[in-house]
């Protein structure tokens, strides 16, 4: 059994637990437990799948394509022919694992948090349907499979999202998360008809020789590069498509871990990874300034939220935005790295906020926590490493990743002249310190402000905490390098390797070519130095840039999240500043970021009243035009029909009855003949004869 | 005035006879009056053989016919005769009109 088949295993393991539990749900006993073993067993196929592959084959990519569609040449057409299959590759291999340990995870968890759940066995089936859903995306090796996976999962979180549809914020929820999505995907679609249509392939390794063949570029190729781009702006809600997940935290706490944590969101960065190689300068610059742009708003609104998942929403978008700003400014392994990273520090703190959610009988509003460090000592320990390694505190796995992205924004500012990335980047560092630590600060320490709720709070079971425990220890450096302070040396940095671009010379970075050492920065040595082929191990400016700039950025970013630490500890540990009175003199601003820069307003007032206004228009126009239409064309028609009625009844019918009384009435004349008697016959006759005598008598 | 009796007017007596005979037959209702009027134009007939033998116009022929005729009559009488017995019998009456059995 190669890796590839154990691959399709571990895809269809999950799809088979949906498929059980959705049918035979009821019948079997503690459904809940098989969906679960299920997730274990798929985790640990991915997990030996990633090892031989990374650790002891050092195998390059698997592929397994084949024959969908064969239309032969005809006359006049070239013949069609479609190729899909799945791909295993390093970042292929590294995301089963995330994907199924934060899966089995979450299932894990779920049986503490759900229990006593009416729909227990739909939920964990939906569960089971999602993890299928994502690990599609994983494992396709083509651009069309992994768009209809990708639907899966929109599907499935719709499924999720709404759980609780009796909740009419749940099920508006689940349509919004649906629908923004769907935006974004219709870009994602003219993509793939763009390359499709250039390129008459699928597959990812197709496309990229197509486009390093020159049958695409130009500016069709930065807009199929942007708008597949779309796909990931919708599914990894990228600014201004971010709306959707904040509400979707209507769903149960769990589901957000894995959606929102290392699954669904996680879709777009991955696909941003996988089609890296056809992106040209500009897509990247645009993908570079919309993950700033998100990192950026999200955080901003973060700090002003005051429910806990809502705080932990906007931080996820805000990762999210890190990840895409990665992969924009060229860090690609940061952007990988921070992605799987994210998964394990994101989960935890969405399930340690399940965890306090549940300890508090669904009490959300961090208000009214407050001192629950001593009641629950594990959800508070993992909690606190969570949200250091979110704010990029040493020693953590998240200062490894968000370390080397700054790192690349730092160098892409100075080599591109957008400063304005580095400065937002490194702007957020200060705020995602500060907002994760008034969540901790508010939620677990001080006094208890709702003391009915608090007397009840205990820790949570065996069965929630294990969970915490597994993600806040791979939240840790050492499971990814041994030496806290290099990320450079952590393995996934080594294993995931940028690709080489395959867009045309003009169209790409001069700066991500290799460049001789000796002629230094200078950019008109850029087209000499594309000479000197990379066949040999060479050192681009982009890497000259980033190792100058190491040290630097690494000092800047850990003073800022110390800063933005210290800073939620004055304001609300040691209430050295008042929070009112900072609220009071920012009001305006404060006002502007609690209601999330007003998006969900302007969204509402241009795209939703319009379509509403243009649904009315449209059923205006349908209820009187086409009506009308249809309503004269009958009116028309029962007219004549009237007519040819009258018609019918008065001169075909009167002609008919006409002939028929002449009839009747010539056979009355002659009926008087006809009488029976044989002397009248003999008159008759004798007339006749008479007659005949006259008519022939020869004069 | 010429007296002679020439064949026009045997042929006009004759005629008459006829007519006097279809006129019989056609208005009686009487079946025994009908018969009546079938023996006056079977006489209108002999009537007009002899008198075409007489004048030449034929030869004997004609007095043969005329004598076949009479017998003819006299049979055909006796067996009519004996119809309208029959007829008299079996519905009582002897009125032709009445006589409809065949029609229903």
């Amino acid at each position: 059994m190669t890796l590839l088949h154990l691959a399709i295993a571990v895809l269809f393991l999950p799809l088979s637990g949906f498929t059980l539990l959705i049918f035979f749900g009821k019948k079997i006993r503690r459904s809940d437990l098989v969906e679960t073993a299920i997730l274990f067993v798929a985790l640990a196929f991915s997990l030996y799948i990633m090892i031989e592959k990374l650790f002891i084959l050092h195998l390059g990519t698997l592929d397994l394509t084949f024959r969908w569609i064969d239309i032969g040449a005809l006359v006049g057409h070239p013949g069609f022919v479609l190729d899909l299959g799945i791909a295993i590759d390093n970042i292929t291999a590294i995301m089963l694992v995330v994907v199924t340990l934060i899966s089995s995870l979450v299932h894990l968890f779920s049986l503490g948090y759900m229990h006593d759940d009416i729909r227990y066995t739909r939920y964990y089936a939906y569960l089971g349907f999602f993890s299928f859903s994502m690990l599609g995306i994983v494992l396709s090796n083509n651009i069309l499979m992994m768009y209809v996976f990708w639907e899966l999962v929109g599907i499935s979180s719709y499924l999720l999202i709404g759980h609780w549809f009796e909740k009419k914020s749940a099920s508006d929820a689940g349509k919004k998360a649906f629908i923004v999505n769907r935006v974004g995907d219709v870009g994602f679609f003219i993509g793939i008809m763009i390359v499709f249509t250039s390129l008459h392939t699928v597959l990812f390794s197709g496309i990229f020789k197509g486009i390093a063949a020159g049958q695409l570029s130009g500016p069709l190729l930065t807009a199929a590069g942007i708008l597949i781009f779309c796909g990931a702006v919708g599914k990894s809600a990228q600014f201004p498509l971010h709306v959707w997940l904040p509400d979707a935290m209507e769903g149960p706490t769990p589901v957000s871990a894995l959606i929102h944590a290392a699954t669904m969101v996680a879709a777009g960065v991955y696909l941003v990874a996988r089609v890296y190689p056809m992106l040209d300068a500009d897509a990247l610059t645009v993908i570079a300034y919309i993950g700033a742009m998100t990192a950026f708003l999200a955080a901003t609104i973060a700090i002003t939220q005051n429910d806990i998942k809502k705080v932990l929403a906007y931080s996820t978008i805000s990762q999210l935005g890190y990840m895409i700003l990665g992969l924009g400014v060229g860090a690609y392994s940061a952007g990988f790295f921070h992605l799987v990273t994210h998964a394990a520090f994101k989960a935890g703190l969405f399930l340690g906020s399940g965890s306090v959610i549940y300890a508090m009988h669904h009490e959300q509003d961090m208000r009214n926590m407050g001192g629950l460090r001593k009641k629950m000592p594990i959800t508070y320990w993992t909690f606190v490493i969570f949200s250091l390694s979110i704010s990029g505190i040493p020693l953590t796995s998240g200062f490894l990743s968000k370390d080397s992205i700054l790192g690349g924004a730092l160098a892409y500012g100075m080599l591109s002249g957008n400063y304005i990335i580095p400065v937002l980047g490194y702007g957020v560092v200060f705020l995602t310190a500060f907002y994760m630590f008034r969540l901790i600060i508010v939620t677990f320490h001080g006094e208890p402000r709702d003391l009915h709720k608090f007397e009840h709070a205990k820790e949570s079971p065996a069965v929630m905490t294990i969970p915490l425990i597994v993600l806040a220890s791979l939240s840790l450096f050492i499971f990814y390098t041994f030496n806290p302070f290099s990320p450079e040396s952590s393995w996934i940095m080594k294993d995931v390797v940028k690709p080489e671009s395959v867009v045309p010379a003009a169209q790409s970075r001069g700066w991500s070519k290799p460049a001789v050492i000796e002629t230094a920065m200078s950019p008109t040595a850029s087209s000499t130095s594309s000479q000197a082929q990379s066949g040999t191990k060479s050192v681009t400016y982009y890497e000259e840039a980033l190792e100058e700039s190491h040290y630097f950025g690494m000092g800047l970013s850990l003073t800022l999240a110390f800063l933005g630490i210290l800073a939620a500890f004055i304001i609300y540990h040691w209430k050295k500043i008042d929070a009112e009175k900072l609220k009071q003199s920012v009001k305006p601003v404060y006002t502007f970021l609690l209601n999330k820069w007003y998006f969900d307003e302007l969204y509402g007032a241009t795209v939703v009243a319009g379509t509403v206004r243009l649904s009315r228009m449209m059923a205006w126009f349908d209820g009187h035009i086409i009506d009308g239409i249809v309503n004269g064309a009958a009116t028309v028609t029962r007219g004549a029909s009237t007519l040819s009625g009258q018609f019918d009844h008065y001169v075909v019918d009167g002609l008919v009855n006409f002939s028929a009384r002449f009839t009747g009435l010539l056979g009355r004349g002659a009926r008087q003949v006809q009488t029976g008697k044989i002397q009248t016959y003999i008159v008759f006759a004798l007339l006749g004869v008479i007659i005949i005598f006259f008519a022939f008598r020869q004069f | 005035m010429n007296l002679h009796v020439g064949l026009t007017d045997f042929l006009i007596v004759s005629a008459i006879l006829f007519s006097l005979g279809i006129y019989g037959v056609v208005t009686r209702k009487n079946a025994i009056m009908v018969l009546m009027g079938i023996e006056l134009i079977l006489n209108s007939a002999n009537l007009n053989f002899v008198a075409f033998t007489r004048f030449g116009l034929m030869n004997l022929t004609g007095q043969v016919v005329a004598v076949f005729v009479i017998i003819l009559a006299a049979a055909e009488a006796a067996v009519l005769l004996a119809i309208v017995l029959n007829i008299h019998q079996q519905l009582n009456t002897v009125n032709v009109d009445e006589v409809d059995k065949l029609k229903n």
